[in-house]
């Protein structure tokens, strides 16, 4: 799953990922790893009465999987930043993919080479359920 | 709409980066990383600070009682570190501050009211570590 660092440049897609179905468990499970005990994300009767279908995923969970597959790619120690703003709700049931592109590649002030990616987490519909940017690291100081 | 004082600070707090809470984090997080298993002094996944946020005490949060929940919504999120990431074993000190607040019209009609919460997050030597971002919208009306 790393990125072949040398070989990305500007344009560069990422090798998407595609999710498994989101399950109530995954909401559990990042809920109890994150200490996020809103109902909302796993109570289906609390979720109906105020007036959802059903329970929805917890907006961060995304968000952390965008950062996971970035670290994934990247190595966790090269990140410098992560952003999302969040967009559609995702339900039970949704296949999120995974997408990134490089968008610039410059030298840092200590003269470490950095990427900028965007990144984007879409629904089967198409619709976006976040978007967002990061930076990573991917060579240290040329001098 | 809840008026929020730009610069107005919380009481600061400590956050422990325990090796089983990046585990359950990574695991949580679909990572494929064996590191943060493995790795004793592993570099937590990006944004684990999320996990910080909700083991902190009312004083600790800075619109503490301020905001009408049922009118807000959690916009986005932001993760700045200046060198590498918070690794297990650190300990850091936290402390939340209101950053900025801007208005925007809505697109349906009514003002939306954006709080920029910053987190800033640091080591026992007193150096930045990471700065988290959190931005929430308040519309006029409850949300529907």
């Amino acid at each position: 799953v790393t990125a072949d660092t040398a070989q990305v440049t500007v344009g560069t897609n990422l090798p998407e990922f595609v999710d498994a179905p989101l399950t109530r468990t995954d909401f559990v499970r990042y809920q109890g790893a994150s200490g996020d005990m809103n109902p909302l994300h796993h109570d289906d009767e609390r979720a109906r009465a105020a007036g959802f279908p059903s329970v929805y995923a917890v907006g961060m969970l995304a968000a952390g999987v965008l950062g996971s597959w970035v670290a994934d790619q990247f190595g966790p120690e090269n990140v410098r930043r992560l952003a999302v703003r969040f967009r559609e709700q995702a339900w039970p049931g949704d296949v999120l993919t995974y997408r990134g592109t490089v968008v610039d590649c410059r030298t840092g002030a200590d003269g470490e080479r950095l990427l900028d990616l965007e990144l984007r987490v879409t629904r089967q519909t198409g619709a976006d359920h976040l978007v967002g940017e990061a930076t990573v690291v991917v060579g240290a100081p040329t001098s | 709409v809840a008026e929020v004082e730009v610069g107005r600070r919380a009481a600061p707090f400590t956050v422990p980066v325990e090796r089983g809470k990046v585990r359950e984090f990574a695991r949580a997080t679909k990572a494929r990383r064996t590191s943060y298993l493995t790795d004793t002094h592993a570099v937590a996944p990006p944004t684990w600070l999320a996990a910080a946020s909700f083991w902190i005490e009312p004083e600790n949060h800075v619109l503490g009682g301020v905001f009408d929940y049922s009118r807000t919504l959690h916009a986005g999120q932001e993760y700045v570190f200046p060198g590498v990431p918070p690794r297990a074993g650190d300990t850091l000190t936290g402390q939340q501050r209101v950053e900025s607040v801007y208005r925007k019209q809505g697109r349906r009609g009514g003002e939306l009211t954006f709080t920029v919460l910053l987190t800033e997050y640091r080591d026992a030597a007193g150096t930045l570590v990471a700065e988290v971002r959190q931005t929430i919208v308040e519309t006029e009306r409850a949300a529907q």
